[in-house]
């Protein structure tokens, strides 16, 4: 197995630096450097840095390409300009996800989609089914683009001094500057990220993303895996696709409707999306907070106080910065009004707590 | 190279036990807690609670994960260290002076099939 796993331009840094690594989406990605909690402080109140050269790229070019993403996309990119970002899903018919993505308009022409590492081959394999009739063309550049996410109130400081370009600082959220290197190598800049945290996402060859990555760490920035990626997003309230997003989990049961525009004349999954809006699904995405410092997990049960399950855990902390037991559970929607007292199995015990809103921590995005 | 140390009994599980009298005082391995990583909260039974060998006792968790701890001799519960609840780092900063619950030994023999440091050297890593 181990020999199958794939690995990023960022290999040999995480190994020299003596980070715990482990399998992920097919890779052998850094888990923790210094610990996931010193990295995850580092991100909220200083700058840390993350490989995630893992993320695929997929680009769509042609005559049709606007009204193609447009039909494989929940939300609208008609009035999208170039270097400008939007978040949404792929759907199936019945409004199930393919992947959540970011789709970048590009300044030439055409679009990149950046989708998570474990669905580039599915997700590359189902748009190219669904364009028939389109004159686009698609390419998996996945393996062209090493990429770092620099995250936290010190990431502008850090890419302007990195760049030595005071212009970065007016990049707006969700937009993005292309760049090049003085070989003409080509370097995206956005200010996106997956914290929580004011950040930027910068795509590069892997010649260009290891130089870059040395020169921060010299500078001081701290390597954050992917343990405190995911403590990050969690407490920001943002899903992860195959716990809070997922062919079984669509966007209207997740609470992200905001990202699926009923306005547009269609898009795989719409219909099937509306009717959840509008005559409402069985089971819905919720936060929970427990009394307790006992630690829900991703497949705990949630229950009633008389015992009866109404739900399941889909990721759970205790949260670092906030410092309380929370999670996201699906449940059923009669109990996932704000407020509802719900209790989470763990091992032996029941524990209590209630529904609360899933933004568990109030995020500082530079708008 | 994590921590192990001469006159304890080692679980396969990676607890550790200390005898004093007839009482079995257990910790985890530091082996255990490097594995885990940052311990956030320590599951721990009640005094007066009684376990069988190889019985689940409680829990370690740590950011990412959550550990069961087993009991590695049977007996009933006379002492539990609850400075954990408030500290479960303590975990974390010196596995075998945060010891985690004290066992009065129902049956000594059972410290037999325990391991000395030099049989868990060979499986602590």
């Amino acid at each position: 197995m181990d020999q199958e796993l794939k690995t990023t331009c960022l290999h040999e840094e995480h190994v020299a630096l003596g980070a715990k690594m482990s399998p992920f989406a097919g890779f052998d990605m850094p888990i923790q450097y210094s610990g996931i909690i010193d990295e995850h402080n580092a991100v909220r109140k200083a700058v840390g840095m993350f490989d995630v050269s893992h993320m695929g790229e997929i680009i769509i070019d042609g005559p049709d390409a606007q009204s193609f993403v447009n039909h494989i996309f929940t939300n609208d990119v008609t009035a999208l300009e170039p270097g400008c970002i939007l978040y949404g899903m792929m759907c199936y018919q019945d409004g199930g996800v393919v992947d959540d993505l970011l789709v970048y308009k590009e300044f030439e022409s055409g679009y990149l989609l950046v989708v998570n590492a474990a669905n580039i081959d599915k997700d590359f394999e189902w748009i190219k089914q669904q364009a028939d009739g389109y004159e686009v063309e698609i390419f998996n550049d996945s393996d062209s683009w090493g990429q770092i996410a620099l995250q936290g109130p010190g990431a502008e400081d850090e890419l302007v001094r990195y760049f030595g370009l005071e212009e970065l600082r007016e990049l707006e959220f969700y937009t993005f500057y292309d760049l090049e290197d003085e070989d003409g190598g080509r370097i995206i800049v956005s200010r996106t990220g997956y914290t929580g945290e004011d950040g930027f996402e910068i795509y590069a060859d892997g010649e260009i993303i290891r130089d870059m990555w040395e020169a921060l760490l010299e500078d001081g920035v701290k390597p954050c895996g992917l343990g405190c990626r995911d403590t990050l997003r969690f407490e920001a309230g943002l899903p992860l696709y195959g716990d809070e997003l997922s062919a079984e989990i669509s966007p209207v049961m997740a609470g992200f409707s905001m990202f699926c525009k009923f306005d547009k004349p269609e898009f795989i999954g719409k219909d099937a999306l509306l009717k959840q809006k509008t005559e409402g699904v069985a089971r819905k995405l919720v936060g929970i907070e427990l009394k307790d410092n006992a630690i829900p997990r991703a497949g705990y049960p949630v229950e009633l106080e008389d015992g009866t399950q109404v739900g399941v855990v889909t990721t759970g902390y205790h949260s670092i910065t906030l410092d309380k037991s929370l999670c996201f559970a699906l449940v059923d929607s009669t109990h996932a009004a704000l407020g509802t007292p719900l209790f989470v199995r763990i091992r032996k015990r029941v524990f209590p707590g209630e529904v609360v809103k899933k933004r568990f921590y109030k995020t500082n995005y530079k708008k | 190279m994590s921590k192990i140390i001469e006159g304890l009994l080692y679980s396969e599980s990676h607890e550790w036990v200390k005898v004093e009298g007839g009482i079995a005082v257990i910790g985890v391995s530091d082996f255990a807690q490097s594995e885990m990583g940052d311990i956030t909260y320590v599951d721990l039974p009640s005094e007066g609670d009684s376990f069988e060998a190889g019985e689940e006792f409680g829990a370690l968790e740590s950011v990412k994960a959550s550990s069961e701890l087993y009991c590695p001799v049977s007996g009933e519960v006379v002492e539990v260290n609850t400075e954990l609840e408030a500290s479960p780092e303590k975990v974390n900063e010196d596995a075998y002076g945060a010891w985690i619950i004290k066992v009065r030994l129902s049956d000594p023999a059972e410290l037999e099939s325990l391991m000395d440091a030099a049989a868990y050297a060979a499986i602590a890593k």
